[in-house]
């Protein structure tokens, strides 16, 4: 089983030079740790390219903060522009890459992360112009909710952020490509087994 | 024409605020809010408001203030966030919600302000944000039509300004504020430094004067949500 800071250095696996990269709230923001010496920009929807790590604490700006409202720092690269512009670049086809948490994925790609009706409300912030406009969509998630059942299913119960979205899914057990007629395992992480990710797996697994 | 500048918030928006109207709010979380505006709203106690907004705030700054005063009847935004009382008015029905995709809502801001009544994006299809709109076919891929935005004030917060009303913005504290700006029928904005008129750079104007009714000089608490740091 992998841990959080795990999936996240699996899902850099994904990054390659020269990319336009948007990563979401969570999990995720940790992809951008391992990154290595590859050259990526990362993108802010609130309205920056080229977002640098977090300030020394005297550097701390009120004025410049990534999309989960963390005080973050720029680069020699960075712009800033307004929103319009910012979803410009998502909605236009110009990002190369997003890594999005998840509460469903679906074994068509269909992907859930914004609400569950009468109890939580997230809202949908910049997911359903990410998944829609992003050449790449890779979801970082945990395999099971809190009661320990399959996030990955047949059929997304929640409401849906898009549709047919996702290319891939990282969860603790392993690496799952969506293609056609459900969900292909790459990887398993270390001490997982076949046998355990079919019994944890709503979702149709193909050879 | 009247001067732009005026000498308080209240002022600012002296005659512009009526019962059951609409206001497109900058900001995204607290950054970048037009802070002093929103309180001269809440003092004024006006009501049954239709704010436009990315967010609402949190619970004790903000937008979260006009929701805590009970003024705001419907919410156009895209997130919650941490805004527990957003989220438990929703839930109980007090507040009504128009959830918008982030760049749905910029687009339709960014649109109401050029005179764009409508547009198409594939942004929300097959999901709850496309019910009961038109859906159209181009180069084999599906979008829903949308429809622009305008605001009957618009209060944004910019860095520095000038008497004719030309803005620049912060680093991230631009986010929603040009969008905004040019979605209201009237658009007040609060800054930080009011310099004489030629002094900003004019290659560099996010907002051109054209845009701007009224502005006033605020200082800015400029609360952090999330103090985040690295070890030196």
């Amino acid at each position: 089983m992998w841990t959080r800071e795990q999936m996240a250095e699996q899902a850099a696996e994904e990054l390659q030079d020269g990319m336009y990269v948007n990563l979401g709230i969570g999990i995720p923001t940790l992809v951008a740790n391992y990154a290595g010496d590859r050259d990526i920009t990362l993108q802010s929807e609130n309205g920056m390219l080229g977002m640098g790590p977090f300030p020394f604490e005297e550097d701390v700006d009120a004025d410049l903060i990534n999309a989960g409202k963390q005080t973050i720092s720029e680069l020699a690269r960075t712009s800033y522009f307004a929103s319009s512009s910012s979803f410009a670049m998502i909605r236009g086809g110009h990002l190369d890459l997003s890594i999005l948490g998840a509460m469903e994925v679906s074994e068509t790609g269909d992907l859930a992360n914004w609400m569950i009706p009468g109890k939580l409300v997230k809202g949908m912030g910049g997911a359903m112009d990410l998944v829609a406009g992003c050449k790449r969509i890779v979801i970082v998630m945990d395999h099971a909710n809190k009661h320990g059942e399959s996030k990955l299913l047949k059929r997304c119960s929640l409401p849906l952020t898009g549709q047919g979205v996702v290319d891939r899914v990282i969860t603790n057990l392993g690496v799952f490509d969506v293609v056609l007629g459900g969900l292909r395992i790459d990887q398993l992480a270390p001490g997982v087994s076949l046998c355990a990710v079919r019994s944890l797996t709503e979702a149709t697994l193909v050879e | 024409m009247a001067s732009k500048p005026r000498a308080t918030p209240s002022k600012a928006l002296e005659g512009l605020l009526f019962d059951g109207m609409t206001i497109a709010a900058g900001g995204f979380g607290l950054c970048g809010i037009p802070e002093n505006l929103i309180l001269a709203i809440r003092d004024s106690g006006v009501r049954d408001l239709t704010v436009i907004s990315n967010d609402c705030g949190v619970d004790d700054f903000g937008l979260g203030l006009l929701l805590d005063a009970r003024q705001i009847r419907k919410m156009v935004a895209s997130y919650v966030g941490d805004n527990s009382k957003f989220m438990n008015q929703f839930i109980s029905g007090a507040l009504e919600v128009e959830f918008n995709p982030q760049g749905t809502l910029a687009e339709r801001l960014r649109a109401g302000g050029a005179g764009i009544p409508g547009f198409y994006t594939a942004t929300g299809v097959g999901t709850t944000v496309a019910e009961d709109k038109e859906h159209k076919v181009f180069d084999g891929r599906t979008y829903i039509l949308e429809r622009g935005l305008v605001a009957d004030l618009s209060i944004v917060k910019a860095w520095r300004g000038d008497a004719q009303g030309n803005l620049t913005y912060r680093r991230t504290a631009m986010n929603f504020n040009p969008d905004c700006a040019m979605a209201g029928k009237v658009t007040v904005a609060e800054v930080e430094e009011l310099l004489p008129v030629g002094a900003l750079d004019k290659a560099a104007i996010h907002t051109p004067g054209v845009f701007v009714d009224r502005l006033v000089v605020t200082t800015s608490e400029k609360r952090i949500e999330k103090r985040t740091v690295r070890a030196a």
